[in-house]
């Protein structure tokens, strides 16, 4: 093998390849910029900057928590407990903000504890998972599974499944809130994006966590701490859950611990699967995540702008999660 | 090699939830009157029934190394059917479930197999298809059962003054225990669990087999579904969220190690009804007047449940593995 | 008579690059054929193009007069091919009979009938001189009696070719004599063996003709009797060996009287290491000898703090057992290469680049960010001092040859500049070239102050690279070897003396 890699100049003049691995890295793009012109084509009014909007807030809580995914299953692992750690989230805050909890001095001390506790509530609980992996050694999935199933259960003890109504504009602005016209959750999510996309490919940090990902034993032995950079990864997957919980409920002046985050898990799943992650770990586009997830949105509104059901759409969904990982599959040898 | 402490573990992971069946049982009966009553016995037996058979569907997925996450769409999809094909009788409804059941088996088993796609993400898509499937099945509503053709007896019915979807059940884990431990193709579940590719080298059918694996657990789920239908009298397309880690939760608590390779049919049902027993204990609690706990405990305490078992698991393994 | 077997003109590509090009090869009726070549000849891919694991791209195969294409080791098998993997392919959880006889179970009114199944089972293991209970799982047993179990279970099923590869890479001298005496068994009942292996005697002392591959063709065949060892050897190279590797190293005069750089004493860890002790000085190379089970690769493990250990003092850069995890290991200033490539050392999905720099990370960092320009420059410069061939230091490392990525492993270690080097099984799969650079390499390294601590199975290898060898009995150290002192014979004497009962100790 090695002698043919020798007489071969370099690895982008084989022209075979390089097809393969056009389509590999750039696929996605490709699906995404495809599905924007089909609309332009068909859908009335999608050019418009309505449009944007809608199809940016549906997609900003199930990127926030897919970027925390995708570090996680960078690292071979996977969490189920976003959807119920965000539930965690958007019930505490209104508790804290309509002080339930606690008496507050002011209410601006109120909304910034809002942010502050749910956030700590959530790494913590983030943190916890990952005691649950490094220390018991307990499958990720199955670690995980625990707070997804607790975890609303608490949700729902803390507000006894009541609907927490709110109107605070203050603290709505991370769900409501515009800078320069653009919506703040979508800046916000740009703005995670592009840290952890940066994280990942420069700092050491990002190194270790594709090194876990891709032969755990290995970098164990090469000195790289793999209990603490796990540790941290389900924290940080944690952080962000609590964070899309919070904008969840800021959007709809409403908290209920019933629907906020239900099924996220799953979306946010599929979103790092559509976007070229490889789920056995190792390898991880972070803005893979946020184009997977807009493919998956754009179809379904594509379908939805024209007279498709929702139902239907879901069906639809399915096929470019099946389609997608395939396609990486029949490139990745 | 300490031989003889790594069978005490074994023999811990292996009966340790029995014996928690048993301090369960116990404790209700000495706590509350009427617990071992014939109706409480059977109307938990009849409600846990649809559990224990997608959990006995999942466990020999589980055995085979993968997960099927389609389960709980599948039994909605399973009960939709059922529903709309109700006023024709019994059997049209049950196959209807069953053959609704097998199509996303079969999906799953194709995706799975012959695509080469990890089964957590195959599943996942079949999931939200199965699901998709049955909300345009119902037409977005719960689609009601006709009560003239005698469908609901599949749920609600006795036989020999025990409810029907026990003995289906109860029939179907002794099938599925015959099986795993009594025919060559239960070996290969096993053997494909513990290691895929050594299965293949030696020439068995590990492909086959494992969608086999998902083809059943997509009927089990079907049935499931019938049996849901029947006994709430109606097709209810937005149920089963959440069936599917429940009965991941059951498995695991049954002691089937969730990479695959080690499991059984008899704990696996253990494991439903130790998660079922919670559930009807809190119900008890409540009516007892001292406390009172919302039905929002019941889904702490089972997770606090499933904590505390994969922990002692977790260190009977690691245990295990310093004895070798 | 026709031959059993006749492939004829087989090519096989992977990714455009051909693994086989238009190879030949015939097996006799009842003859035990060697089939050799280095790493990457193309032996395993004839082999699993034959057993229907691969397709091929052309060419033909007539096996037992028939032409065939099988497209699953499963109609092998049923046509009567059944083989032996290097790895043991067993199911670990489940037991031994189901190991044996899954895929053609005994049934008894369409149910399994177990006892008869374990009788089976055990008839067949006796044949072996193999009694054991055939309930327990697989996993309960050493090495060597899953190896035989592999092979039992491959005869058991009628064959009428058997191919084994590498079947004796974890098996002991006496394990083999049996594994022999079956052969010839196989033999005499008319049943033709392929016999991979890279070790010669074994060749000669049970095949009848072998096949050489080199680059994907098939070279030659020939009686064994009739080609001598440099023949063979010259042949699978493809060119004379050039690099004599008999010069022993002198040892360095200073090192005699500098004090160790790692000092270890009495070093316990469960039943395994029971007392071990041995001392490594700067720029020396020292070998770590024993049998398989020995405690050789538990207690480098342990001295590179991948393990606990359970007692005794590690002491190294003149502080006692500081080290309690890999990374403190290497904070202190040690390197250790797994004797498992794939499972323990290479990240395979990674680049070169990024394997290579893995433990530099935290050194490459400025306040947690990587810096690139000094990676690259890192990475330029070892690829070119250990010659690593690849087409660039983004290639990803899976796609280098077993040699080239132990190079990289061993520059991963180089770039930090240790104080220690611990290498287990350097040299383990890797074809007959690299291995002499990486010897080279080594002597070299320490000739420049490294200390290296270095198991090979390859008792020849280790006798010649070592200038001390220290040698472990069950988990205990028996002998220090050094100057004169130092030959196989004296290293074979001490890895045997006096123990009888090896079966029991030899696997633990």
């Amino acid at each position: 093998m090695a002698e043919t890699a020798v007489t071969l100049p370099s690895p982008d003049k084989r022209p075979w390849l390089e097809v393969g691995t056009f389509l590999t890295r750039y696929g996605s793009w490709l699906a995404l910029a495809l599905l924007i012109l089909v609309n332009l084509a068909i859908t009335p009014n999608f050019a418009t900057w309505q449009t944007l909007n809608v199809n940016l807030t549906q997609v900003c809580t199930i990127v926030i928590v897919g970027v925390g995914m995708t570090l996680v299953i960078a690292t071979g692992g996977i969490d189920l407990s976003v959807g119920a750690l965000m539930a965690i989230a958007g019930a505490l805050a209104p508790l804290i903000f309509l002080g339930k909890l606690f008496p507050l001095p002011h209410p601006l001390v109120g909304i910034a504890l809002a942010f502050v506790i749910p956030l700590i509530a959530t790494a913590l609980l983030g943190l916890f998972n990952g005691w649950l992996i490094t220390h018991l050694r307990i499958q990720p999935i199955i670690a995980t599974l625990v707070l997804f199933i607790a975890g609303r259960g608490i949700a729902q003890v803390f507000t006894n499944g009541n609907l927490q109504v709110f109107n605070l504009p203050e603290f709505q602005f991370i769900g409501l809130g515009r800078l320069f016209g653009i919506p703040f959750q979508a800046i916000l999510m740009v703005i995670i994006v592009v840290t952890v996309a940066w994280v990942l490919r420069r700092t050491v940090f990002g190194r270790e966590v594709l090194a876990i990902g891709g032969n755990e034993r290995a970098a164990r032995l090469a000195g790289i701490p793999v209990a603490s950079v796990k540790q941290r990864v389900y924290l940080i997957s944690g952080v962000l859950s609590g964070l899309a919980g919070l904008i969840v409920i800021a959007r709809n002046s409403a908290a209920d611990a019933n629907l906020v985050g239900l099924g996220m898990e799953l979306d946010a799943i599929a979103a790092v699967a559509v976007g070229g992650t490889l789920l056995t770990g190792g390898r991880a586009s972070v803005i893979g995540t946020l184009v997977g997830a807009l493919i998956i949105q754009l179809v379904r509104y594509t379908l939805l702008a024209n007279g498709v059901p929702d139902a239907a759409a879901l069906v639809a969904k399915a096929a470019i999660i099946v389609l997608a990982v395939w396609l990486q599959r029949q490139n990745y040898r | 090699m300490d031989s003889t402490r790594l069978k005490l573990f074994r023999g811990i992971g292996r009966y340790g939830v029995l014996l928690a069946l048993i301090i369960l049982i116990v404790f209700g009966w000495l706590r509350y009157e009427n617990f071992l009553g014939l109706f409480n016995v059977l109307s938990v037996l009849r409600y846990n029934s649809m559990f224990a058979l997608v959990a006995l569907g999942m466990c020999f997925v589980i055995i085979t190394g993968g997960i099927d996450l389609s389960v709980g769409s599948t039994a909605a999809l399973g009960s939709v059917v059922a529903a709309l094909l109700s006023p024709y009788g019994i059997l049209p409804g049950l196959l209807g479930g069953l053959a609704a059941g097998f199509a996303i088996g079969a999906c799953n088993a194709f995706i799975i197999t012959r695509l080469n796609i990890l089964p957590f993400i195959a599943t996942l898509a079949t999931m939200l298809a199965a699901s998709g499937c049955a909300l345009l099945l119902a037409e977005n509503q719960s689609v009601s059962v006709s009560y003239d053709s005698g469908f609901t007896e599949i749920g609600q019915g006795d036989f020999f003054s025990f409810p029907i979807p026990a003995w289906i059940a109860l029939f179907v884990y002794l099938l599925g225990s015959l099986v795993l431990n009594l025919t060559s193709f239960g070996r290969t579940v096993l053997a494909v669990g513990g290691n895929e590719d050594a299965t293949r080298l030696m020439g068995l059918p590990a492909g086959r087999v494992k969608a086999a694996v998902y083809i059943m657990s997509g009927c089990l789920s079907g049935l499931a579904g019938v049996i849901l239908a029947a006994q709430f009298g109606a097709g209810q397309p937005i149920e089963g969220v959440g069936w599917e880690l429940f009965a991941i939760a059951a498995v695991v608590v049954g002691g089937t190690l969730l990479t695959g390779g080690v499991g059984s049919v008899g704990s696996t049902l253990v494991g439903v009804l130790l998660l079922g027993l919670i559930f009807n204990i809190l119900n008890f609690e409540n009516g007892l007047g001292w406390i009172s706990l919302s039905a929002y405990w019941q889904s702490v305490i089972r997770g606090a449940f499933l904590l505390l078992v994969v922990s002692i698991q977790a260190r009977l393994s690691l245990r295990a593995e310093e004895a070798t | 008579m026709a031959p059993l077997l006749h492939m004829h003109g087989i090519s096989k590509h992977f990714a455009g690059i051909p693994a086989l090009r238009e190879a030949e090869f015939i097996v006799e009726k009842g003859e035990v054929h060697a089939l050799i070549g280095q790493n990457g000849a193309g032996k395993s891919t004839l082999i699993k193009l034959l057993t229907g694991y691969y397709r091929r791209d052309a060419g033909e195969i007539v096996f037992d007069g028939r032409q065939v294409t099988f497209t699953s080791p499963q109609e092998a098998q049923g046509a009567g091919i059944s083989t032996i993997y290097q790895e043991i392919n067993l199911v670990p959880y489940r037991s031994v009979t189901e190991n044996i006889c899954l895929g053609r179970e005994k049934r008894r009114f369409g149910l399994l009938d177990w006892p008869a199944m374990h009788q089976e089972a055990k008839a067949l293991l006796a044949r072996f001189r193999i009694t054991i209970d055939v309930r327990r799982p697989l996993m309960a047993f050493p090495t060597a009696v899953q190896q035989m179990i592999a092979i039992a279970r491959a005869i058991g099923f009628d064959a009428k070719l058997v191919i084994m590869d590498e079947p004796t890479s974890s098996l002991d001298e006496r394990e083999v004599e049996v594994l022999f005496s079956v052969i010839r068994q196989l033999k005499g009942a008319g049943v033709s063996v392929i016999f991979v292996s890279h070790k010669l005697d074994e060749l000669y002392a049970v095949c009848d003709r072998v096949t050489i591959m080199r680059d994907g063709r098939t070279v030659q065949t020939a009686p064994m009797s009739s080609i001598s060892r440099l023949d063979l050897v010259t042949t699978m190279l493809g060119r004379e060996l050039t690099q004599a590797l008999q010069e022993r190293p002198s040892p360095q005069p200073e090192s005699e009287t500098a004090p160790p750089a790692l000092a270890v004493s009495h070093l316990v860890i469960g039943q395994k290491v029971r007392d071990v002790s041995f001392s490594v000085r700067p720029g020396e190379i020292v070998g770590l000898a024993g049998l398989l089970g020995a405690g050789r690769t538990e207690t480098v493990r342990a001295v590179f703090g991948a393990d606990r250990s359970d007692g005794g003092q590690v002491t190294f850069a003149g502080k006692q057992n500081a080290i309690g995890s890999p990374a403190d290991a290497i904070r202190a200033g040690m390197g250790f290469c797994s004797e498992d490539r794939k499972l323990e050392g290479i990240i395979p999905d990674m680049s070169v680049r990024e394997n290579l720099t893995l433990a530099l990370l935290p050194q490459l960092a400025r306040h947690g960010i990587v810096d690139e320009e000094r990676s690259r420059a890192i990475v330029d410069r070892f690829i070119q001092r250990l010659g690593i061939r690849c087409s660039g230091p983004e290639q990803r490392i899976r796609e280098l040859s077993g040699g080239n990525q132990q190079k990289v492993l061993l520059a991963r270690w180089l770039c930090m500049n240790p104080k220690l080097l611990i290498l287990d099984e350097p040299t383990r799969g890797i074809d007959v070239g690299a291995k002499a650079e990486i010897l080279h390499l080594i002597r070299e390294l320490a000739g420049q102050g490294l200390g290296v601590l270095m198991i090979s199975s390859e008792l020849e290898e280790v006798v010649e690279a070592a200038s001390r060898i220290f040698v472990l009995r069950d988990g205990r150290t028996v002998a220090e070897l050094e100057g004169d002192s130092l030959t196989e014979q004296s290293v074979m004497t001490a890895m045997a003396h006096g123990s009888g009962n090896e079966r029991e100790t030899a696997h633990g």
